[in-house]
């Protein structure tokens, strides 16, 4: 942490994740990304926060949330949004299937993350459809 | 057997403190989400193309109000014990990591009382 001048041996510190010393895997990748979606979806509560407070206000403040949300960037962040919280969804029933001991094995722990791609890739397509559609 | 160096004794560190609780309910508002969640995501899809009145009467439904207030509490529940684990990962400095927390729990607890609160005047209104 802070400066120590302990007279205990200098111990080797395990490199840096990201780099030379560690191949990506499955596994990896998706733990990241899982706390990458994470916070991007704390920070998209701001415009959970800002859709609600924007009906609160007032037809004006309405439009003009609406009118950001409505065009391309807004779409973006929306489109980021519903997948990073669609795979932190899937992913995250799949942290608690491991907290309850189950499937911890390499080869179900790589099944079971192919599958969180593809749901909530599926998932994601399908929110959308419906939102077009309606 | 205590593994603790005399220092780390004294300095206090070592302990989660109260690791337990922490990972019990970021679990128990995990399962929480999972239903909330995939509702908020359909209702929200649902209400694409809606105008300002037609979003006013369905946030105003009482059933509405309730689960988004459920959600939103839940959501910034769960938001707030995560980014704690991911300062307290990254942040070395002491006095930054603190900052940082407490930070992070303030802006939460702001956004979700605003949020709560916007539902809340709308549902009422």
């Amino acid at each position: 942490m802070s400066t120590s001048k302990s007279t205990a041996p200098n111990r080797p510190l395990s490199p840096f994740m990201i780099g030379p010393y560690y191949k990506p895997q499955l596994t990896s990748m998706l733990s990241i990304t899982h706390r990458l979606t994470g916070m991007g979806l704390a920070g998209g509560t701001l415009l959970l926060a800002g859709w609600l407070i924007a009906l609160a206000s007032g037809p004006q403040a309405y439009a003009a949330y609406a009118g950001h949300i409505g065009a391309w960037y807004g779409q973006i962040l929306l489109l980021g949004f519903s997948w990073a919280l669609l795979y932190h969804l899937c992913n995250g029933i799949r942290h608690l299937f491991w907290d309850i001991g189950m499937g911890l094995e390499v080869d179900a722990a790589y099944r079971s993350g192919y599958a969180v791609i593809a749901v909530s890739a599926a998932l994601t397509v399908v929110v959308w459809l419906f939102a077009c559609l309606t | 057997m205590n593994l603790r160096s005399p220092l780390g004794q004294a300095r206090g560190l070592g302990s989660a403190k109260d690791g337990t609780h922490h990972f019990w309910v970021q679990r128990v508002s995990a399962v929480a989400l999972i239903p909330l969640s995939l509702w908020f995501v359909f209702s929200v899809a649902n209400l694409a193309g809606a105008d300002y009145e037609q979003v006013r009467w369905w946030v105003g439904y009482p059933a509405v109000a309730v689960t988004l207030v459920l959600f939103i509490a839940a959501a910034l529940y769960h938001s707030m014990l995560g980014v704690q684990v991911v300062i307290e990962d990254y942040v070395g400095n002491e006095a930054a990591k603190i900052t940082a927390l407490l930070l992070s729990k303030f802006l939460h607890l702001v956004v979700a009382v605003a949020s709560i609160f916007a539902v809340l005047k709308v549902a009422l209104a």
